[in-house]
C-alpha cells in the first residue's frame, strides 16, 4: 500500500515516472504526453497508452521494436524492456509529424 | 498529400510483394486469378471488419489480443505457405512440363488456390486494416483537404500494386527450368520470415521470452523504417535488430518446410515416371 502511494506521489510528481507502477502515456491532439520518458535501465516496464483522440494511432517504435494499433478514445498497454542505458525513439504512425517521443533509460 | 501516400505506400507494398509472389507461383494452375481476386477480395472485408473491431480486438486477453491475432493469422499463412511448398514440389514439376495436361491434378490444385487465397486474404487484411484506421483518421479531422488525402491515399495504394506487379512480372520473367526453384524459396522465406513476425508479436505481447535482444543490429545498414527495409521485412521478415527468439522462429520453419519439401519431392520422383502414364 506504501509503495502504491508512493508510486502515485512519483505519478504525480515526476509525471511519468514510477519506479513501481506502470507507466502512464496520454495521446491527445496527435501527441504523446509525456514526450520523453525515463524509465530505469535493465528492468520490464509497463506503458499505458491512453489515447484520447477521435481517431486510432499506432505506436510504434523500430528501436524498441514495437508495433501496436491504440484504437481511438481507448488504452493499449506495451511492455518495454529490459533496455540497455540509451535513447528510443517512438512515433504515431499514422500521425508522424506531431507524435513523436523518446524513452530513456538510465 | 505525400505524407499519406508514404503511409498507404508502405503498408500496400508488403501484402502487393506477397500478391506477386503467389501470383508467380501459381503458375500453371487452372484458375488461380479467380482465386487470387477472391483472396484479395476477402482481405480488404476483413480489413474493414479488423479496422471495425479494433477496440474489441485489443481488449482481448487482457489487452494482447491485438498481438495474439496478428500472432495467429501469421501462423495461419506460415502453416498455409509449408503446405504450398511441399506440394509445390511433388506437382510442380508436372505443372511445368504440361500445364493443360494435368487432369487429375486439377482438383487437387483447386485445395493448393483455396489454401493460397487464405495466405493472399492474411496479407492483405494485416496490413490493410491498418491503412484502412489510418485513412480514417485522415477523413476524419477537419483540417485535411479531403480531396488531397484521397488523392495520397490513391497514389500510395497504385504504388504499392505496382511494385507487387514489378515483382509478378520479374519472377514470370524467369526460365521455366528455375523456376519453380526460384518461387519455392521466395515462399519458403517468406513463411519463415511471417514465422518470425509472429514470434515478435508473441514477444511484444509477454508470451515468449526474447532470448537475447537483439542478438545484433543492421539498422546502421538498411532500417527498419525505411521502404526498403519495409519491402525486406515483407519478403523475409527482415528485422534490423532480431531477438533470438525471432531466429529460432525463422530458423526452425526453414529447415522443417526445406525437409517437407525434400521429402515429398524424394517421394513422388519414382512415382512420376512409372505410375502416371496419364
Amino acid at each position: 500500500m506504501q509503495r502504491l502511494i508512493a508510486a502515485a506521489f512519483l505519478t504525480a510528481s515526476l509525471g511519468a515516472f514510477a519506479a513501481d507502477g506502470d507507466i502512464n502515456v496520454v495521446i491527445e491532439n496527435h501527441k504523446f504526453m509525456p514526450d520523453r520518458i525515463e524509465i530505469p535501465a535493465g528492468k520490464k516496464v509497463k506503458l499505458v497508452i491512453d489515447n484520447k483522440d477521435a481517431t486510432a494511432e499506432e505506436f510504434e517504435s523500430h528501436d524498441l521494436k514495437i508495433e501496436k494499433v491504440i484504437p481511438a478514445k481507448s488504452k493499449g498497454t506495451v511492455f518495454v524492456g529490459p533496455l540497455k542505458p540509451g535513447e528510443y525513439k517512438f512515433v504515431g504512425e499514422f500521425n508522424e509529424k506531431t507524435a513523436k517521443g523518446v524513452i530513456v533509460a538510465k | 498529400m505525400f505524407g499519406t501516400a508514404l503511409v498507404v505506400f508502405r503498408e500496400v507494398l508488403e501484402a502487393a510483394l506477397i500478391v506477386g509472389i503467389i501470383g508467380a507461383a501459381t503458375r500453371g494452375i487452372p484458375g488461380r486469378s479467380r482465386w487470387i481476386a477472391g483472396g484479395i477480395a476477402a482481405g480488404i472485408v476483413g480489413s474493414m471488419l479488423v479496422a471495425g473491431g479494433a477496440e474489441f480486438i485489443s481488449k482481448l486477453a487482457e489487452g494482447m489480443g491485438q498481438e495474439l491475432f496478428n500472432a495467429s493469422i501469421l501462423g495461419l499463412a506460415v502453416v498455409m505457405l509449408a503446405w504450398h511448398n511441399i506440394w509445390m514440389s511433388s506437382h510442380g514439376r508436372e505443372l511445368a512440363a504440361n500445364a493443360k495436361k494435368i487432369g487429375g491434378a486439377v482438383r487437387e490444385g483447386a485445395a493448393e488456390l483455396s489454401v493460397l487465397l487464405i495466405v493472399i486474404a492474411v496479407a492483405v487484411l494485416r496490413e490493410g486494416s491498418e491503412t484502412v484506421l489510418f485513412l480514417y483518421g485522415i477523413a476524419a479531422s477537419p483540417e485535411n483537404s479531403a480531396v488531397l488525402m484521397a488523392a495520397g491515399g490513391a497514389i500510395g495504394l497504385v504504388g504499392g500494386i505496382l511494385v507487387g506487379w514489378l515483382m509478378f512480372a520479374g519472377l514470370l520473367r524467369i526460365p521455366l527450368k528455375w523456376f519453380f526453384s526460384a518461387t519455392s524459396v521466395l515462399v519458403l522465406l517468406l513463411a519463415a520470415g511471417m514465422a518470425a513476425q509472429a514470434a515478435r508479436f508473441l514477444i511484444q505481447a509477454d508470451f515468449l521470452p526474447s532470448l537475447a535482444n537483439p542478438l545484433w543490429d543492421t539498422s546502421w545498414l538498411v532500417d527498419n523504417g525505411s521502404i526498403l527495409g519495409k519491402a525486406l521485412q515483407g519478403l523475409l521478415g527482415y528485422d534490423a535488430q532480431p531477438s533470438g527468439m525471432q531466429i529460432v522462429f525463422f530458423v526452425t520453419v526453414l529447415v522443417v518446410i526445406a525437409l517437407g519439401m525434400w521429402w515429398a519431392g524424394r517421394r513422388t520422383e519414382p512415382s512420376a515416371t512409372s505410375a502416371s502414364p496419364a
